[in-house]
């Protein structure tokens, strides 16, 4: 046991800079200027005393692991209380009940925030069977976003086509160029997959850039119908031959139904995602993606075909980012090739890899911090995303395996 | 008399200009466990890899159950009960002990997607089945109570044997275990044997065996063959070998 002197100090400094920048200044538009407008006293000594606490916390970690260790435990409790089926299914159950309950006690832009956080980890959770189960470095999973967003923009433009089946029509069409893209990609290794895939990711943007005759080019796609609810419209005034929801229900109209219809459809999505993921993992299909990951040569020689399982896994994850490229094209109404650069993609792998590769609850936890903090930060301008870097940096020194690695589901033999 | 499971006839494999194989004949009759010695570097492994497919031989036909399957790629090979293991253990580290066995299980178990998304019964039914028979294995072998453990953490002997079980749940028509004694101690490498010999008496497994053990060899082969510098030396009965002045010369060199 010994005094962490250098660590507790330097902790404590990071904390400090931190937080003081985050929480201490801001800038406020006075006139035509900008100016820094200094928190008051309280503000620094609560940060004055969260970097003492993280000085002295770090400073007596022996003695705290001690004292931990010390502590009795329950019987039955003897490892990680959240190893238990039970008490995982709880804190699932409550997770599921606050995020239904959230939009009807929160603000509107609180709302909107935390559909693109969903959006996020419908993303996230896609590319983790890529990436994350499968081993495959894919640079390029935003071309299946836009395939998506696009399938359901177009169809919605030439042919009228409704959101609920241009879902469908997504998911699809992205499996479709997953598997396509998959069969010549799906030979290369490691780094050269990376940047074919990469190149991929590219080549839909550009080729969405320039087929203007029907993608509208740069100008992009406006006007895409909004999900409805059984064909009730979330409108003031229905076009004609439908109803809106409002009428409907004999309520008044508010701008908020459809937002907060916008999230919780988002929340199912993302539960059916999870389920879906969930399930594929514990089947032969997800054991066969680790074991691919893991010796593809053992693979091999037990009768597996290496090209058809990666293809599967390229195949499914593909699909998802289909279905979040049709939701997000419905919630924002216009899509344009700037909205699937290669800085999505890199955000989307950040997630994956920030959560715990393979960890699902990880990527939902990832999805949410790095989509609120660049939000939060956004008074910061140009130096937020030099924040978020710093971020990312200090994360992959500290907690390079992610927030929270991957605890796969084993099948267990029974003894 | 049993038929021949496997006929190996004028195997050539060239690297460049390195003739690595060099006219290789093989057979083995159902049920048999044939042995292929050699010094080090002599081409066994190779041997191996182009019957399983992970090499493209040059030259040379080989049969297995009567048909041509030279050239055609590892999975497809071992899809035909042809499934081997690797001198260096090579599991899946991070998965449980039973999970390697699923894995391994693939053309049991039901691989339909929806029909695993929903658990249908004939999925359930499968995924018993791939259980029991793993439980069967794991019991045979004294690995049932680690069961849940992961691949990697095993003692090293148990991790050979877990390879080869991981061969032998896939009901194999024919078992190629690569120096499977390599690294084990003497108990260990006569559990092995009883096991190897087992497979043979109560599974009507075929054997092909490459091992440097030589009492191994001598105690349990029905057949030997003897490659030099990738070239066929010598083969027959252990007794016939191990008096065969040319094998004496090859391993302990001319006098």
């Amino acid at each position: 046991m010994r005094l962490h002197f250098k660590s507790a100090i330097f902790s404590a400094i990071v904390v400090a800079i931190l937080t003081a920048v985050l929480l201490g200044v801001r800038l406020t538009q006075v006139g035509s200027q900008l100016t820094v407008v200094v928190a008051d006293n309280a503000v620094f000594w609560k940060i004055a005393a969260a970097a003492g606490f993280i000085f002295l916390y770090n400073l007596l970690r022996d003695w705290i692991d001690r004292a931990k260790a010390a502590i009795p435990r329950p019987e039955g409790l003897k490892s990680n209380p959240l190893d238990v089926p039970l008490v995982q299914k709880l804190v699932w159950l409550v997770i599921i009940l606050a995020a239904l309950a959230f939009p009807f006690l929160a603000g509107r832009s609180q709302i909107d925030l935390a559909t693109l956080v969903l959006i996020y980890v419908m993303l996230g959770l896609g590319l983790n069977i890529v990436v994350g189960l499968a081993g495959l470095l894919d640079l390029g999973y935003v071309g299946f976003y836009a395939v998506g967003a696009y399938t359901y923009a177009l169809l919605a433009q030439y042919f009228g086509i409704g959101f609920w089946s241009g879902l469908v029509a997504a998911g699809i069409m992205a499996a479709f160029f997953g598997f396509i893209l998959g069969f010549p990609v799906l030979r290369l290794r490691g780094d050269y997959l990376a940047i074919v895939t990469l190149g991929f990711g590219e080549i839909i943007r550009i080729l969405l850039n320039n087929l203007t005759e029907i993608t509208g080019g740069p100008r992009g796609i406006g006007s895409i119908p909004k999900p409805t609810l059984f064909n009730l419209e979330f409108a003031r005034r229905a076009p004609e031959g439908t109803q809106t929801f409002h009428d409907f229900f004999g309520i008044a109209f508010n701008s908020n139904h459809r937002v907060i219809f916008l999230y919780l459809l988002a929340l199912v999505l993302v539960l059916i995602t999870l389920f879906v993921i969930n399930r594929l993992m514990r089947m032969p299909i997800g054991r066969t993606w680790e074991a691919m990951r893991e010796d593809e040569i053992a693979c091999r020689a037990l009768g597996l075909n290496p090209t058809n399982i990666k293809l599967s896994a390229f195949t499914i994850g593909a699909t998802f980012a289909g279905f979040a490229g049709s939701f997000f094209a419905a919630r924002q109404g216009f899509i344009s090739p700037e909205s699937f650069t290669f800085i999505e993609s890199a955000i989307i792998l950040a997630i994956v890899v920030l959560g715990g590769m393979g960890s699902q609850i990880g990527v939902v936890l990832a999805a949410i911090i790095m989509t609120v903090l660049p939000e939060l930060a956004r008074e910061f301008n140009e130096y937020r995303m030099l924040l978020f870097g710093l971020m990312m940096v200090l994360m992959m020194i500290w907690r390079p395996q992610g927030l929270l690695p991957m605890k796969r589901p084993h099948v267990e033999l029974r003894q | 008399m049993s038929k021949n499971i496997l006929e190996v006839s004028g195997l050539r494999m060239r690297f460049g200009g390195l003739l690595a194989v060099d006219g290789v004949a093989l057979k083995a009759r159902e049920g048999q466990i044939v042995s292929m010695i050699g010094p080090n570097g002599a081409g066994k492994t190779t041997v191996f890899n182009c019957l399983t497919g992970f090499y493209k031989p040059t030259e040379g036909v080989i049969r297995f159950r009567g048909e041509e399957i030279q050239g055609l790629p590892g999975h497809k090979i071992a899809n035909k009960g042809m499934i081997r293991t690797f001198q260096h253990v090579r599991l899946f580290k991070n998965m449980t002990v039973l999970e390697n066995l699923l894995v391994a299980q693939h053309r049991l178990l039901n691989n339909n997607l929806l029909a695993g998304l929903f658990k249908t019964p004939r999925y359930r039914d499968a995924e018993r089945r791939a259980l029991e028979q793993s439980r069967y294995w794991l019991d045979k072998v004294g690995l049932l109570e680690h069961a849940n453990r992961e691949a990697g953490t095993l003692a090293y002997g148990q991790q050979r044997y877990l390879e080869i079980i991981r061969c032998m749940v896939t009901n194999p028509s024919l078992l190629m275990l690569d120096e499977p004694a390599a690294g084990l101690n003497p108990s260990e490498t006569d559990g092995l044997k009883e096991l190897i010999a087992e497979l043979r008496d109560h599974h009507e497994m075929t054997v092909l065996l490459i091992e440097h053990d030589m009492k191994l060899v001598m105690d349990i082969s029905d057949h030997i063959v003897v490659i030099n510098q990738g070239a066929p030396l010598a083969s027959g009965t252990p007794a016939e070998v191990r008096n065969n002045p040319d094998v004496i010369k090859a391993y302990l060199g001319e006098d």
